[in-house]
């Protein structure tokens, strides 16, 4: 073989481990695409769209979560609204530049202040807020402490945010009618939150998990531990085209997409267990636990050594 | 340039809320809680070790050290945790007595924001002695209470003893009590009124060892969801261990362990 034939023969080797590398990865092949609008908005299949979120702290910036929307023929679906009422306006402000189709539903995938603080700009007669059935419970009980909070940051619109609670509360699985499609709302038990509620589209193949689901962002676990790993692990014999996280790439498939975030789980919930095993106090936990998994997740100083807390404080009774 | 000294603008004042103030000590804390008691501030009694940072506002680990031993001459009496910052400043007033051993006592708090955690010991002279920690609240998420009431009430009265002997002081055990209960503060304000949950904590705490008191406290809201208390004592002898709990209803939960 001469030399440019040797050449060509290394570049499609090069090619075909990348390629193999990358479906491992769990990337799917059609790639998302920007679309042209004041606010950055990202469409991530025929009828989904999602405003990317940054990796960076709660209450110091806005766009921190994924949040989006799906345009159905007669209704649209919007899934999370941000971390403020301005946040949410930027939003609605997107989706009025892309349709005119009604809002009929804003769904909200639990109860942290990324995600719902922006409901406020959604509200209008005929809008119906959807939640997990613990929503209004978990709302009533920290709603107030994340307002104050807001409030204590430099945000503009802080004062304008509310608290806006649920219409219709899922329990089991419930039908979403957008015309063209019917949207499937699962309500999960306590995983992430004790009010996680996930979004599947059957139509574009998308399932939304809200913060079931997060990659390069460390977890943050703020439900159970244990409730979390079993929720991944039942979802894992699904196959899904697009799996938008509530933290993190929005163009990944199921299920390759959630193995990093269920080695994260069972690192910690496994290193917790020999910790206390060992007669190891809940103060010096973060020391030992989890510690493999720095390096790998962006925020991981931010997170983890509340995670390992609430691991410890969770797995003491088993 | 310009959005680096924003940025930079912006941690200073940041970093300047975060100096400790002693404000609603000396205003009303103090008077409240020790009248015109003299009270010293230094740390050859007691000390008080916590995170610099309350990673997770719900479970903040808090570990008071005595830096005298028990003794029937002279021990530490009562020790009262103070979270100046919290809706409810008062934590807990713990009680020892010379059983103990060692008056040392890890807990775990709920801290709502940047706040002088203090701690005061009272020994057997009458005499108070004060220490203090500044901790910084973080995390957006880091509520102060819980989400999920339903699964906290499945449980609530189960107890959880953990006894490991300890080289020092000589023959005194290390126990930990844990204490499933949700404990509800009450201050969740009432957003629709069919979800207001009305306070419900734990309020007394009574360890006996063979019939004698070795560690009483009555506590407040201020302490984590399922109460968790580690300390010192005594025991020469086999007996029994009980704990005794009370809450802010009424109900009362009782555990015993034999050693």
């Amino acid at each position: 073989m001469n030399k440019p034939t040797l050449y060509i023969l290394f570049l499609m080797i090069l090619a075909l481990i990348i390629l193999t590398l990358l479906k491992t990865q769990g990337v799917s092949y059609e790639l998302t695409e920007k679309i042209e609008t004041r606010h950055e908005i990202t469409k991530v299949a025929a009828s989904s769209y999602v405003r990317k979120g940054q990796h960076r702290p709660i209450f110091k910036s806005e766009d921190i979560a994924n949040i989006g929307f799906i345009i159905g023929s007669s209704c649209v679906a919007v899934i999370d609204t941000g971390a403020s009422y301005n946040e949410g306006l930027r939003l609605l402000e997107t989706i009025r530049e892309l349709t005119a189709t009604p809002i009929c539903y804003v769904i909200n995938t639990h109860a942290h202040p990324d995600h719902m603080l922006g409901n406020k700009a959604f509200q209008a007669a005929d809008v119906t807020f959807i939640g997990h059935h613990k929503l209004a419970q978990s709302l009533a009980l920290v709603g107030d402490f994340f307002l104050q909070r807001l409030r204590a940051s430099e945000y503009a619109t802080a004062q304008d945010t509310k608290i806006i609670f649920p219409d219709k509360a899922v329990s089991g699985t419930l039908e979403l009618d957008l015309g063209d499609r019917k949207l499937q709302l699962t309500a999960h038990a306590t995983a992430h939150t004790a009010a996680d509620l996930s979004i599947y589209d059957p139509k574009d193949d998308v399932l939304w998990l809200g913060d079931l689901l997060f990659l390069e962002h460390v977890p943050a676990l703020d439900g159970s531990l244990l409730g979390w790993i079993a929720e991944l692990e039942d979802l894992q014999d699904k196959q899904m085209t697009t799996v938008i996280p509530g933290h993190g790439a929005v163009n990944k498939a199921w299920p390759q997409a959630g193995h990093g975030l269920l080695r994260y789980l069972r690192v910690l919930r496994d290193e917790t267990r020999e910790w206390i095993a060992a007669g190891g106090d809940i103060e010096g936990a973060h020391e030992h636990v989890g510690l493999s998994e720095r390096g790998l997740w962006q925020q991981f100083d931010d997170f983890h050594k509340r995670n390992v807390i609430s691991a410890y404080a969770e797995l003491e009774w088993e | 340039m310009r959005s680096l000294h924003f940025m930079l603008i912006v941690s200073f004042v940041l970093g300047s809320n975060a100096f400790s103030s002693d404000d609603a000590w000396q205003s009303h804390l103090k008077s409240d809680y020790f009248g015109a008691s003299e009270i010293i501030e230094d740390e050859s009694i007691m000390t008080i070790d916590g995170p610099v940072r309350a990673e997770n506002g719900a479970i903040v680990p808090i570990q008071l050290h005595a830096q005298i031993a028990q003794s029937e001459a002279f021990y530490i009496k009562t020790v009262t945790l103070l979270i100046d910052d919290n809706p409810d400043p008062l934590a807990g007033i713990f009680h020892f007595t010379p059983l103990s051993g060692k008056a040392d006592l890890a807990l775990r708090v709920r801290l709502n924001s940047y706040s002088n955690v203090r701690v005061i010991a009272e020994t057997s002279d009458g005499k108070l002695h004060m220490s203090k920690r500044f901790i910084k609240a973080s995390g957006g998420c880091s509520a102060p209470v819980g989400t999920d009431l339903e699964a906290a009430f499945k449980r609530i009265g189960k107890m959880k003893f953990k006894v490991s002997p300890e080289v020092e002081p000589q023959q005194s055990k290390k126990l930990q009590i844990a204490i499933s209960h949700p404990n509800v503060t009450g201050m969740q304000m009432n957003q629709q009124t069919r979800l207001y949950e009305p306070a419900h904590y734990v309020r007394k705490v009574r360890i006996t060892f063979n019939d004698d008191v070795i560690f009483s406290a009555e506590t407040g809201i201020s302490i984590s969801e399922n109460p968790n208390f580690r300390f010192y004592f005594a025991a020469q002898q086999p007996g029994d261990l009980i704990a005794h709990v009370q809450d802010s209803k009424g109900l009362e939960f009782t555990e015993t362990l034999n050693l």
